[in-house]
């Protein structure tokens, strides 16, 4: 039990995972029927790590994550129906669809966004944390990657200044032991949580796959982090029972065995937090996420796509508006045909 | 008032931002001992917090500064060397210059990217001489460019309080220049505006950063016998079409000289853009570095791969004969 911090009814944890799950599989669907265009990255079987930690959290934290975020977005307070409309493109969505599903933002629950070039949110966690602890509110910034970011540099450039600075940020690992393809045992040498301790955070490992695990954890190093402790650092081993990428389900990769997959879905997060309610309230929990996910699915398909002509649109803050790709095009200056220049050659 | 420097119209600049809103930090290597000179007394003024000296970390705290941003403060970043400016590429141009679309609009990143000594200096190497300012107008980002101290001051404090990530490239060859200062002539100049520093009827000469003053010798040389009208576009992104298009439609002949290598160069561009949409009367010429150019460590070799005011000359006297 964290001082200060209430532990969360195990209900709670449930209906973060069922949501998170359900609304995966939901957004698989939109794949399947062309909704989606990108595909998306699914963290079906990761979502102990999202719930938990989303738990640990409060709204006003702020939080950079990555492109298999959809669970997390979810455990800190998205709206489910404006987060599928952005990965179906939509107008409507949390960043009027043009995050989609790989680079999404909510910053009306502290989402910073989910960078695309793996580790490089780890500074930008980084750097947000150290403006909350100026600000003097005990907010913390939180930076979540995978086990293919602890090669990049700029995560371990992120781990120094962090720690020289005592900025309030905890770093978090989800060690699904692949990188796509690459194996974790064959991509890092040492350990994962021996390169945050190299810098002195406080790094450790546990089990990502039950949320109570993931919550306990998460909780010490949130508010170690607003006492003014400094950074943390934690791993969560997890794994992805799909693929990388919804590619997968076409083009069928195998560098993982079946018995692997196997033994890992035996630990679903989902039955695991679904045996610790009774089953009555299981079931209605389960109808209620299935009722707001239909409801968040039609918002989502409902609402319109931006038009083209608005391609252009929030490119930059201060309103400048680039020119297009043609002469002329979206330049005042040549706004009628008898000021085009090829009139006035020779 | 004595003669402002550019260096230290960049350090008032700074200063002057600093005090003016509390948002405003900035944060490089060497920047307590103001290595540069852009920072001096700033420390002493403003503390450590708001004088953040970094590690040698180019692209952990480039992300930082866009962290920092994000949460609500407006940094400067400064770098030493043009070349860590392509170490940070992908941090400026892929990370820091798409929160604003990628967001939706929910969020922007105020950023001013500060490049203190851009270009060659003699003897310093294929490594510390280039120009990279091209490469960020292609991407998109905002791109400033100062020929005066005045301008300096101007453009730096538009930067730094533009709501977009802005990056300032203050050329090496450009330091020695100074001027008389009145009070009221430190004042901001809007980004994308350009200045005409010679009014004249027979040629345009766009020329940009240290280059302006090459351009301004040359046209001065020409006197009496061409009527050059030099521009310097002081912003590179967004350029200003409409500036240049105005002295075009008194000339309708064009010279750019321009530091960039030349392919795919600002140069290149500027040409583009005026035979496409302006008045041409003859083809134009560009004055830059050669393709790919690498200006090294010996000046007699490095000169000959620098754009001249020799060859400014011969090019302002082919477009003048190509018209006749």
């Amino acid at each position: 039990m964290i001082a200060g911090l209430a532990q969360p009814l195990p209900e709670d944890l449930y209906r973060t995972i069922r949501l998170i799950r359900r609304f995966e599989e939901r957004a698989i669907d939109l794949v399947r029927s062309g909704d989606i265009v990108s595909g998306i990255h699914p963290c079906i079987g990761q979502e102990a790590v999202a719930a938990g930690i989303g738990a640990a959290l409060r709204r006003d934290d702020m939080m950079m994550a990555h492109h298999r975020s959809h669970g997390h977005m979810l455990a800190k307070g998205t709206d489910p129906g404006r987060l599928l409309a952005e990965m179906a493109g939509r107008a409507t969505g949390v960043a009027r669809g043009r995050g989609g599903s790989f680079h999404p933002s909510d910053f009306s629950v502290g989402v910073l966004g989910c960078s695309g070039t793996v580790g490089h949110g780890a500074p930008v966690a980084a750097g947000a944390g150290w403006v909350l602890a100026q600000e003097g509110a005990r907010r913390v910034a939180i930076g979540i990657f995978g086990d293919g970011a602890v090669n990049q540099g700029a995560l371990l450039e992120s781990f120094n200044m962090a720690a020289l600075w005592h900025v309030p940020v905890v770093f978090v690992c989800e060690n699904n032991l692949y990188a796509t393809t690459l194996p974790v045992e064959t991509a890092v040498a040492g350990s994962i949580t021996a390169r945050a301790a190299a810098f002195g955070i406080p790094a450790s490992s546990h089990d990502g796959m039950d949320p109570e695990v993931v919550f306990e954890a998460t909780a010490a190093a949130v508010t170690q982090a607003r006492d003014g402790g400094g950074p943390a650092f934690l791993e969560f081993t997890c794994y992805r029972f799909e693929g990388h990428h919804t590619f997968e389900l076409k083009a069928g990769l195998r560098y993982r065995e079946a018995d692997e997959v196997a033994r890992w879905r035996a630990r679903d997060p989902m039955e695991l937090a679904g045996s610790r309610i009774p089953a009555g309230r299981r079931q209605q929990i389960d109808e209620q996420v299935e009722a707001d996910l239909d409801a968040a699915v039609r918002f989502a398909l409902e609402s319109p796509k931006p038009e083209p002509d608005e391609a252009l649109d929030y490119l930059f803050s201060s309103g400048l508006r680039p020119r297009g790709g043609m002469p002329g095009s979206r330049h005042g200056r040549l706004g009628t045909s008898q000021e085009h220049p090829a009139g006035r050659k020779g | 008032m004595p003669l402002l420097s550019y260096l230290r119209a960049i350090n008032r600049a700074l200063g002057d931002e600093m005090e003016r809103d509390p948002a405003v930090f900035i944060m490089g290597e060497d920047i307590r001992h103001a290595l540069t000179n852009t920072t001096t007394g700033l420390l002493a003024r403003f503390g450590p917090q708001r004088v953040l000296e970094t590690p040698l970390s180019e692209q952990g705290f480039t992300d930082f500064a866009t962290g920092a941003a994000l949460a609500g403060r407006r940094p400067v970043v400064e770098y030493q060397i043009p070349f860590l400016l392509l170490l940070v590429f992908e941090q400026i141009a892929n990370q820091a210059n798409k929160v604003s679309v990628m967001s939706g609009g929910q969020a922007s990143v105020p950023v001013t990217f500060l490049l203190p000594a851009a270009g060659w200096r003699p003897g310093w190497g294929g490594q510390h001489s280039d120009q990279p300012y091209s490469m960020f107008a292609h991407f998109g980002v905002k791109t400033v460019l100062p020929a005066t101290p005045t301008d300096a001051y101007g453009l730096l404090v538009s930067a730094i309080r533009d709501d977009d990530p802005v990056t300032f490239f203050a050329p090496i060859a450009a330091h020695g220049v100074r001027e008389n200062v009145l009070p009221g002539d430190l004042i901001p100049v809007p980004l994308g505006v350009s200045r005409v520093h010679r009014p004249g009827s027979d040629v345009t000469v766009v020329a940009v950063g240290h280059l302006v003053h090459d351009a301004l010798a040359v046209a001065a040389d020409l006197d009496g016998e061409v009527s050059v009208e030099v521009l310097d576009p002081r912003t590179l992104y967004p350029f200003d079409w409409d500036g240049l298009a105005a002295s075009l439609d008194k000339t309708g002949r064009l010279v750019v000289i321009d530091d960039s290598n030349r392919f795919c160069g600002l140069g290149a561009e500027i040409v583009a853009t005026a035979v496409e949409e302006m008045r041409i009367d003859v083809p134009p010429i560009r004055v830059t570095r050669p393709d790919g150019a690498v200006v090294g460590c010996l000046p007699e070799l490095d000169l000959a791969l620098q754009p001249s005011r020799e060859q400014l000359a011969t090019a302002i006297r082919a477009v003048i004969k190509g018209g006749c």
